[in-house]
C-alpha cells in the first residue's frame, strides 16, 4: 500500500469517468461519468493527506469540497435536465447541440 | 498484510463497478454499479484512516444513488434494459482521449519524486477536521455553505414549470391565476 497505487487507484477511476462522460449520449450517464470522475479525485484527495501531509487537516477539507461539489454537480444536473425536457423534450446531448450557437 | 489485501480488493471492485456503469444495460443497475463503486472508495477511505469522511460517503452516496435512480427511470428511454440500444457517440476518440489521460497521470505518477510524510496523523482525525472547519478553514466551510444555498435556489427556479409569475401576471396582481385548468368552486 503507497501512494503510488492509490493515486493510480484514482487515475483510474478518472478515467473511466472521463470516458463515460465524452461518450454517454444520455445527459443523466454524462453526469454519472461526472461523479465518476469526482470519485477518483476522492482516493487521490485521502492518500495525498495520509501519505504526504497527515499533520494538517487541509486534506480532509479537499475532501469535503469534493463533496459538496458533487452533490452540487447532481442537483444542478437535474434541475437542467428537468428545466431542458420541460422546454423542448430534450434529454440527449447531440439533441441539445444547437444551444451552443 | 490484511490491509494491502483490502486495498487490491477494493481497488479492483472500485475500478469494475465503475466500469460496468457504462456497459450494462439496465438504468437501475447501472445506478447500483455506480453506488457500488462509490461505496468500495469509501471502503478506500476508511483504509486510510478517515473514518468519518467513509461513512459520510457511504451514507450520502447511497441517497444520492436512489434518487439517482428515480431520475434515471424518468429519463432515460431504456429504463429497464428491455430494449437494447446504443446510447453513445464517438466510442473510439473518447477511448483514446481517457486512455492517453491514464498513461499520462500514470506516468506522471511514478516520475513525481513525491515529498516525504510531514508529521504524523493525529489520533482523532475528525476532531482535527472539525477543528479546522470551525477555524482556518472557516472560509472554505462558509462558502460551501453559500454554494449549497445557492444550489437550493436555483434548482428549485429551474425545475419550478409554473410559478407565481406565470400564474398572477409579471407584477403579481392579477385577480385569478392563469392555469391550463382553472380550479375553484365557481365562484
Amino acid at each position: 500500500m503507497s501512494l503510488e497505487l492509490f493515486l493510480v487507484l484514482g487515475a483510474g477511476l478518472l478515467a473511466i469517468g472521463l470516458f463515460g462522460a465524452l461518450t454517454q449520449q444520455s445527459v443523466v450517464m454524462l453526469m454519472m461519468g461526472l461523479e465518476l470522475m469526482l470519485n477518483g479525485v476522492i482516493v487521490a484527495a485521502a492518500a495525498f493527506w495520509h501519505f504526504l501531509a497527515p499533520a494538517t487537516a487541509d486534506g480532509q477539507v479537499l475532501i469535503v469540497v469534493v463533496i459538496t461539489a458533487m452533490a452540487v454537480e447532481m442537483a444542478m444536473g437535474f434541475a437542467v435536465v428537468t428545466a431542458i425536457f420541460r422546454a423542448r423534450d430534450v434529454d440527449m446531448t447531440d439533441m441539445a447541440a444547437d444551444l451552443k450557437e | 498484510m490484511v490491509i494491502t489485501v483490502l486495498f487490491w480488493i477494493l481497488g479492483v471492485f472500485a475500478l469494475v463497478s465503475g466500469a460496468l456503469v457504462f456497459r450494462l444495460d439496465s438504468m437501475a443497475r447501472v445506478t447500483f454499479a455506480l453506488l457500488a463503486s462509490f461505496l468500495f472508495v469509501a471502503g478506500e477511505v476508511l483504509l486510510l484512516g478517515l473514518s468519518y469522511l467513509g461513512v459520510v460517503i457511504v451514507l450520502m452516496m447511497t441517497m444520492e444513488m436512489v434518487i439517482m435512480a428515480v431520475f434515471m427511470v424518468m429519463y432515460m428511454m431504456n429504463p429497464a434494459g428491455l430494449m437494447p440500444m446504443a446510447m453513445l457517440h464517438n466510442t473510439r476518440g473518447a477511448a483514446a482521449i481517457a486512455g492517453g489521460l491514464f498513461v499520462a497521470l500514470t506516468t506522471g505518477i511514478f516520475l513525481v519524486d513525491w515529498p516525504q510524510r510531514a508529521g504524523r496523523p493525529p489520533a482523532e482525525p475528525t476532531r482535527a477536521l472539525g477543528e479546522a472547519l470551525m477555524g482556518p478553514q472557516m472560509l472554505t466551510m462558509m462558502t460551501l455553505g453559500l454554494a449549497l444555498f445557492a444550489t437550493i435556489v436555483a434548482t428549485v427556479v429551474l425545475s419550478t414549470h409554473r410559478g407565481r409569475y406565470e400564474r398572477f401576471g409579471d407584477d403579481l396582481c392579477a385577480d385569478r391565476p392563469d392555469d391550463p385548468i382553472p380550479g375553484g368552486v365557481g365562484r
